[in-house]
């Protein structure tokens, strides 16, 4: 085993430790904050992954598009919407608990178990394309998927216009069907700042 | 099999151990922010997933990096418009909770 396969067996067991650990605590933590926290690590560490596999033009994009943009929209929704409140009570929490837990448990063990006995027919690695995969996306992005490519910024577009209609505070001066001025009280429901600490 | 790398089995069950964790949040969150998390979680797992295929068996044609790049794409649409209508909820119900957002259950 030469120093730079022991190298790459460190590098990709301490990201997977970081990626399983970090997506443990996103769904089991208290706190909201320190999920949308760990959540940034559990991106960079899979853009570490991609890097492992060659691939560092994917690698790129996860940061920039992943920690950088979906992150940040994550932890402005959190200050928008952060208040304490109450959870009324479940009363079977714990059934539930129990049986998504196991369904969970049943799906990883078939999936692992896929993952281990089946015959993977792996290609050699003499004609692997290596660093020049930045070159061969640009390729794809330009000859076999430009149709896929144009959709998505179709899509890109839509979604952002969609983004600001649903979340546009609508302020209506007259009300359609009587035509009298509308009460902005109604309208405006959020009385209370949402961001004050009681104490 | 090449004995003197990371084997693929191992970045399979990365994958599949992050996805499942990311149902897992995703069925007992009661935060709907931690649902989006856990959403992106699932999204991430797959993504790793494409990746390691097209290391291992398409190493040439690299179509899953192709397919990693859109699905990329795809998540930031939907995180932008998940977390629109989450506001605009929030704003119609002033609160976050799962469970009571229940106008649809039968």
């Amino acid at each position: 085993m030469s120093i730079a396969i022991t190298t790459q067996f460190i590098c990709f067991t301490v990201l997977s430790l970081v990626v399983i650990i970090g997506a443990l605590g996103v769904v089991l933590l208290e706190s909201i904050v320190y999920s949308a926290f760990l959540l940034g690590g559990v991106f960079m560490s899979v853009a570490g992954l991609y890097l492992l596999l060659n691939a560092s033009f994917v690698a790129a994009a996860q940061v920039l598009v992943y920690v950088g943009a979906v992150n940040v929209l994550i932890i402005f929704a959190i200050m928008l919407v952060n208040k304490k409140e109450d959870l009324k009570p479940i009363n079977d929490i714990k059934s539930r608990r129990v049986i998504s837990t196991s369904i969970c448990l049943t799906l990883l063990s078939l999936l692992i178990r896929v993952d281990l006995t089946n015959v993977w027919s792996l290609s050699t690695p003499q004609n692997s394309i290596g660093e020049e995969s930045t070159i061969r996306i640009g390729e794809h992005l330009f000859s076999d998927y430009l149709l896929p490519f144009e959709v998505a910024s179709v899509l890109l577009l839509m979604a952002m216009i969609g983004a600001i209609v649903l979340a546009r505070r609508d302020v209506m001066s007259k009300d359609i069907s009587t035509g009298l001025p509308v009460d902005q009280e109604l309208i405006e429901k959020s009385s209370e700042p949402l961001l004050t600490n009681k104490n | 099999m090449n004995l003197e790398s990371i084997p693929l089995q191992a970045f399979l069950i990365v994958s599949s151990a992050l996805f499942c964790i990311g149902i897992w949040g995703l069925l007992n969150s009661r935060n709907a922010v931690r649902v989006l998390m856990s959403i992106e979680l699932m999204l991430n797992a797959v993504n790793i997933n494409l990746m390691a295929f097209s290391s291992y068996v398409d190493n040439n044609l690299i179509q899953g990096q192709v397919f990693t790049i859109f699905v990329i794409t795809v998540a930031a649409a939907e995180a932008a418009v998940g977390l629109a209508i989450l506001l605009s909820l929030y704003r119609n119900r002033v609160t976050v909770d799962m469970e009571s957002f229940n106008l649809l259950k039968w």
